[in-house]
């Protein structure tokens, strides 16, 4: 049965195995649903906040049982839902652009003190000036507090991911936050056909958040987040350190494990290959901009021009050894990349100059990594522009020397 | 309302029926390193003994973080998680969440758990005011908010905040050659605040740590009557406020005694003023001149004649102009203005 993304239609939905045509905001919706989440916080931001307008249907509908708090601030929305973590309940969280920048010392504090979110990221470019489209420095930002970072570019992915995501972040191992980026509007907003896991399966998958003696009730006396200083701080950042250290094996064994219950694989988690097998020269990005770039590969290959395409799904963990492998048999490598990162070396954007870090340690050759900032502000990244990007990475393979980074889709 | 909200039972936590009936067992006890005298701390002493062990307590960054928990002692008998210097009323909340909604779906047993959180006036009046505000809108939830105060960033080695005193001195409102008086704000009414605003709150009250036994009923008070509440209680800081640790509970007692921190409480709608604040009040005692109180701290030694007259006639508008002393500042003579009113 179909379910409207407009105002809701009065008959009950039954998700039950079931195909729905939703956008990426229900589809996490759905998944709040499928995985029982206890405390939902929301606040209005453009354009991640439908999703809480359909958990907060779900709700009222007596589909989701959970306590859905409408806070003030995301800084409020935020630090609400760390402490109900910290006080063992499975938590859903979310915002876009400069809310989620508002969010900021919630979201630095989360991570340190080992509390497991998961939050929708609706990708939008950061003020000033205003701009409801996608651009990805919103949840780049925290790349480096020890959140856990995913980009997804389908609905399907948007909701088997959440899933993925609590078993993950709830696992002791890690017990830290992961925000699921969709892109704002190009996949918040745009429905399509999503098979929704039966709840048996779901339960199968996912168990009971335990915090175990971590737990914060009158039952187990700790006190949480002592001033710490030059004493003690370098060890426990180590504890977080070593989460990191852990991070790639669990996610795969997550993986496997969702492939055995539900039936579908993604095969390699961190990152989705399209045609690269024979490619002389390879594209990489994140998110919806995979289909444009698809839509050209596909034309291109037509003409016989050997172009593949890496996704990149998994942000944080970097999995920097296995992607340098995949790509060090390329002869460029074009990074179609929708951030900026002021100042940086050789001005690139976040995910060439870290790609870059990857490639000149474990790469056994050197191509060229061209960066091409492309699609900024919500503007819609082109076949023409991929076509543009993947004549410059040809170039670039076939020994014309490139800038390290170009703008693409400029006016002017 | 009442059908529309739905709270979780309370704990009935009785007044204690004077000093003597107050129970030995500590739940804030040794552990922490404030200084000599502080009140603040004296407050959570109290506040913790008058809740007792079925509590979770979340304390905003301010003295009652650093100064109290640091790795690795803790004074807390009770569960207790640092929050932001702005998340007071943010961490109420969600705590509060969580024990609803896990008690609901029977992952814990059922039963009434107080929910406490603190902040200084830092992080109470400014940084925190709106998260508190939204909290105290959530009638659903059974959780305590207090302001403990005293009247500065103490922490942070003494600045104004918005409820520091007229003319106080501190490292960011420093006397000078040129400006004697760099902090020429009023301080805020967060208690009135709190009550005028949030119709919905059952329970909001002034104490004071001079006034222990009034202190520990209202904390009492508030977790019995259940809802979102909030208790502002003053806190005279020796290293803040600048005088021996030894006067801290004779500088409470001023306060009162002055008029400048009236005590009172709350209830559903019902105002209540306490011992000598009722009595000022009542006519039956008259209020000490300020400079009593305000001279005993070094952070009003560069205090002029003119400072002085200034900061009581502020008091004494108060007590004669003021619709509610303390609690209102609407003032009486619009209201003899407006012949509607007649």
């Amino acid at each position: 049965m179909a379910t409207l993304t407009a105002p809701p239609v009065k008959e009950t939905r039954k998700f039950e195995e079931q195909e729905a045509l939703i956008t990426g905001s229900e589809a996490i919706a759905v998944a709040c649903k499928l995985a029982n989440v206890d405390v939902v916080t929301a606040y209005p931001i453009r354009p991640y906040d439908t999703v809480m307008n359909y958990i907060s249907q779900l709700v009222a509908d007596g589909e989701l049982d959970c306590e859905f708090i409408v806070a003030e601030g995301e800084h409020s929305q935020f630090e609400i839902a760390k402490h109900a973590s910290a006080c063992g309940a499975r938590v859903f969280c979310g915002s876009s652009g400069v809310g989620w920048m508002y969010a900021m010392e919630a979201l630095t504090v989360t991570p340190a003190l080992r509390i497991p979110m998961v939050a929708l990221v609706g990708n939008r470019t950061l003020d000033d000036p205003g701009a409801f489209g996608v651009e990805h420095n919103d949840a780049l930002s925290v790349r480096d507090l020890g959140w856990m970072l995913v980009w997804v570019d389908n609905a399907q992915e948007a909701l088997d991911t959440a899933l993925i995501a609590y078993r993950v972040a709830e696992d002791r191992r890690m017990f830290v936050p992961l925000a699921i980026s969709c892109d704002g509007a190009f996949l918040t907003h745009s429905q399509s056909l999503v098979k929704v896991p039966a709840a048996e399966h779901v339960k199968k998958f996912l168990p009971r958040y335990d915090r175990g003696d971590l737990l914060l009730h009158p039952d187990n006396v700790i006190s949480v987040a002592p001033q710490a200083n030059e004493d003690w701080v370098m060890e426990i950042r180590r504890q977080n350190y070593e989460v990191t250290e852990r991070a790639c094996d669990v996610i795969r064994e997550v993986y496997a494990e969702f492939e055995r219950i539900f039936g579908r694989t993604y095969g390699n988690p961190f990152f989705e290959e399209y045609r690269t097998e024979d490619a002389d020269v390879v594209l990489l990005g994140m998110g919806t901009l995979s289909t444009p770039v698809k839509v050209t590969i596909d034309k291109l290959r037509q003409q016989g021009k050997k172009v593949g395409f890496v996704r990149l799904r998994w942000f944080r963990p970097f999995a920097g050894k296995e992607i340098a492998k995949a790509l060090e048999r390329f002869q460029a490598i074009g990074v179609i990349e929708r951030d900026l990162s002021l100042g940086s070396p050789d001005l690139s954007g976040v995910v060439a100059t870290e790609l870059r870090s990857a490639m000149y340690t474990h790469a056994s050759t050197r191509p060229p990594v061209l960066d091409f900032l492309c699609g900024l502000g919500g503007r819609e990244v082109t076949v023409e522009d991929v076509e543009r990007i993947t004549d410059l990475t040809f170039q670039a393979a076939n020994g014309r020397p490139q800038p390290l980074t170009q703008w693409i889709g400029l006016r002017g | 309302m009442s059908t529309y909200v739905e709270t979780e039972p309370t704990q009935n936590l009785e007044a204690f029926k004077g000093v003597k009936k107050v129970p030995y067992e500590e739940y804030f006890t040794s552990g922490h390193r404030t200084c000599e005298g502080c009140e603040s701390a004296q407050f959570m002493r109290l506040l913790a003994k008058a809740a007792g062990p079925r509590t979770i307590v979340t304390g905003a960054t301010g003295c009652m973080y650093v100064a109290n928990t640091s790795y690795y002692s803790t004074p807390w008998g009770i569960p207790w998680m640092h929050t932001q210097l702005g998340a007071a009323g943010s961490s109420a909340l969600g705590t509060a969440a969580a024990l609803r909604a896990l008690m609901r779906k029977g992952v814990f047993k059922k039963e009434p758990i107080n929910v406490i959180a603190f902040c200084g006036d830092g992080g109470g009046a400014d940084m925190g005011l709106a998260a508190i505000s939204a909290a105290l809108t959530q009638a659903d939830y059974n959780l305590l908010i207090v302001l403990y105060d005293n009247e500065s960033y103490a922490n942070t080695g003494i600045q104004v905040s918005s409820t520091s005193p007229f003319g106080a001195n501190s490292t960011f409102s420093t006397p000078g050659k040129l400006k004697r008086i760099m902090h020429n704000r009023w301080k805020k009414n967060v208690a009135g605040l709190m009550i005028a605003g949030h119709p919905t709150c059952n329970y909001v009250a002034t104490v004071s740590t001079s006034y222990a036994l009034q202190a520990m009923n209202a904390v009492r008070r508030a977790l019995t009557i259940g809802g979102p509440t909030f208790i502002h209680c003053l806190n005279p800081c020796p290293k803040g406020w600048d005088f021996d640790p030894a006067a801290a509970l004779e500088l409470g007692n001023l306060a009162v005694n002055t008029g400048i921190w009236p005590l009172y409480e709350v209830e559903k709608g019902e105002l209540k003023l306490y011992g000598k604040t009722r009595e000022i009040a009542e006519g039956r005692f008259k209020r000490l001149p300020v400079a009593d109180y305000l001279l005993k701290q070094g952070r009003f030694a560069h205090f002029t004649e003119e400072d002085l007259a200034y900061f009581q006639s502020q008091v004494d508008d108060m007590w004669n102009n003021w619709l509610v002393p303390g609690v209102i500042p609407l003032r009486k003579k619009a209201e003899a203005a407006n012949p509607a009113a007649k």
